[in-house]
């Protein structure tokens, strides 16, 4: 991939380039907020409750007169974060899972992809209920339990591509040459489809900010006083009428993120 | 027939394995039942007879099989909180939820599929460019922000439903119908962009194959060559996503039941949790669970009855 090719193809490919800027402008926001927001993220002002925009709240205030631009810049921090661990964990076990019992198959390959399969028909927001409901709620166990509800999905689609990639001339020649089992997976397999993972990592992504979102709008993620852009939600509900934007902001964001994965993950896809 | 049995046989392997997975969650949890049904002042004696009573001294294997014995027979234990059966607790709130997931289904097909087939049929024309691209916008927007801008738009702003103003089906079923519709449109929001999306490409796959190309030279015209020969190949595909539309859609109702404040099974739910109520939130994620795999099975038996090829090789 050379510079010339590297424009060409944002060029032709208006996604992989709209995808850029808005995760690129999300990027920033979160970076920035690491080391400075506007306000405190958890200071209350009474005075200054549920205000619209304005320039000294360009999203306004809650209900408890916090400013919602400062919480959005820690929330989606909260929820890049969960995404990537979420995927982190789901495509790290889902590839190993995937990858060894589709290249030994056999007994162990239908065992575990019972299980999978088991998993896979259980939708995640449920799974990762079960699993909040038994570690208690907080954002590590929403991790945890968001890594684990996407694992099905990664070990399906490594798991068909090394049953793909197994009979190849090019792993026979490995073979021959006397290459062990795992660096045969590991180094001559994987490789070879990592156009494959790399879109449906991106897909994932997107998934994994939608799942965050929904879950901690039921109040499952992280807890008060802390912000995520879920329990924004929830709490604005009630204000809706009044002040729009403590809930179109918060929204807004959450819909820009899944936007930019998304078309990353088509852009990527179409890559020539 | 044969084929339908062994989807059978493995639809009650998967309910084994889901059961088993729940049970074993939720007996690891720290804590004691007895203890808690009794508080924690109780005297050590009370609670070990309580324990007998409640057969929490019997071997994990044993306590499984009579929990799902007995699950089976449609006893679900009691709740902790309330000391009520749970099947009470739940019996009346499960037909909210499959009535919101079956009319997002309906929804889900009524539009999507005319839409496939317009954008499909006007390959890169400025209606299928401009469908796409509010499709990918909508994909994007998780369904409880999309029920939330409903409820603001349709409910405050338009006043086409009362927001908060619930009817159970006991009392007016044409009312409850009319409360649901719109949250079963913010459920079915996201996977009628999918399905679009979807469909469109599967139906320009099939129409570039031969026996498309074999179709037109025998004089069809295309709208001939689209509903004979290619739209049946085409919804393979999109009928393996729409059960799995489907069962996502009954999970996917309880954020909806939150927004538009209806209470069904999912307050329970989360009330459930909140209080430990274990017995209620076994209850609860296994009669979701049953329902997704029955979903599946009927999946796999539309499958086969679309396209005959499929499940051949086992027999």
């Amino acid at each position: 991939m050379n510079k010339s090719q590297f424009k060409r193809n944002l060029r032709d490919n208006p996604y992989l380039l709209a995808g850029m800027i808005i995760i690129g402008l999300v990027l920033l926001m979160i970076i920035v907020g690491l080391f400075w927001t506007p306000y405190d993220t958890t200071a209350m002002n009474a005075s200054e409750k549920l205000q619209g925009i304005s320039l000294r709240h360009i999203m306004g205030t809650d209900n408890m007169g916090r400013d919602v631009f400062s919480r959005v810049m820690y929330g989606s921090r909260i929820t890049l974060l969960i995404a990537i661990g979420t995927v982190f964990i789901g495509a790290g076990l889902g590839t190993i899972i995937g990858a060894v019992t589709g290249y030994f198959g056999g007994m162990l390959d239908e065992v575990v992809m019972r299980v999978v399969d088991a998993l896979f028909a259980f939708p995640s927001i449920l799974l990762a209920l079960v699993i909040v409901s038994v570690f208690g709620t907080g954002w590590i166990q929403l991790l945890i339990s968001l890594g684990i509800a996407f694992m099905p999905s990664f070990a399906r689609i490594v798991r068909g591509e090394v049953l793909r990639c197994k009979n190849m001339d090019y792993v026979e020649n490995a073979r021959l040459q006397g290459v062990s089992n795992l660096r045969m997976i590991f180094v001559h397999i994987l490789p070879n489809i990592k156009g494959v993972l790399a879109s449906s990592i991106l897909i994932g992504f997107n998934n994994a900010v939608l799942a965050e979102a929904g879950l901690s709008y039921l109040g499952v993620g992280s807890q008060p006083p802390y912000a995520s852009l879920g329990k924004m939600l929830s709490d604005a509900q009630q204000y809706m009428f009044t002040t729009p934007s403590y809930v179109l902001c918060p929204g807004i964001v959450i819909v820009l993120m899944v936007l930019g994965f998304a078309f990353l993950g088509e852009g990527i896809s179409r890559w020539k | 027939m044969k084929y339908a049995m062994k989807k059978l046989l493995m639809m009650l392997g998967t309910l084994l394995v889901v059961s088993l997975c729940v049970f074993l969650a939720f007996s690891v949890i720290p804590g004691d039942p007895a203890l808690r049904k009794l508080g924690t002042e109780a005297s050590p004696e009370l609670v070990e007879q309580m324990r007998q009573e409640m057969g929490l001294n019997d071997p994990l294997i044993v306590r499984y099989g009579r929990w799902f014995i007995a699950f089976l027979g449609g006893d679900f234990g009691i709740s902790y909180n309330y000391s009520t059966p749970v099947k009470e607790m739940i019996a009346n709130k499960i037909p909210i939820t499959l009535t919101m997931a079956i009319m997002a289904f309906l929804m889900t097909v009524l539009i999507s599929f005319p839409l496939g087939i317009i954008t499909a049929k006007h390959e890169n024309g400025i209606l299928d460019r401009t469908i796409l691209v509010i499709n990918q916008v909508i994909m994007a927007v998780p369904p409880f922000f999309s029920g939330i801008l409903i409820t603001f738009v349709f409910g405050l702003i338009l006043r086409l439903f009362t927001p908060g103003g619930f009817v159970s089906y006991t009392q007016n079923f044409g009312k409850f119908i009319r409360y649901l519709f719109f949250p079963s449109l913010a459920i079915a929001l996201p996977k009628i962009a999918m399905t679009v999306k979807m469909l469109r490409g599967s139906l320009i796959d099939e129409a570039s194959k031969d026996y498309a190309r074999t179709a037109y030279s025998r004089g069809n015209n295309t709208n001939g060559v689209l509903y004979r020969h290619v739209l049946k190949n085409a919804l393979i595909p999109v009928i393996t996503f729409l059960g799995m539309a489907l069962a996502d859609m009954v999970a996917g109702s309880i954020v909806i039941e939150q927004v538009f404040s209806i209470p069904g099974i999912s307050r329970i739910l989360l009330t459930s949790i909140g209080n430990r109520d274990y017995p209620v939130v076994e209850a609860i994620i296994m009669g979701i669970a049953i329902i997704v795999m029955v979903v599946n099975f009927l999946v796999d038996i539309i499958y086969r009855i679309v396209d005959p090829r499929i499940g051949l090789e086992d027999e």
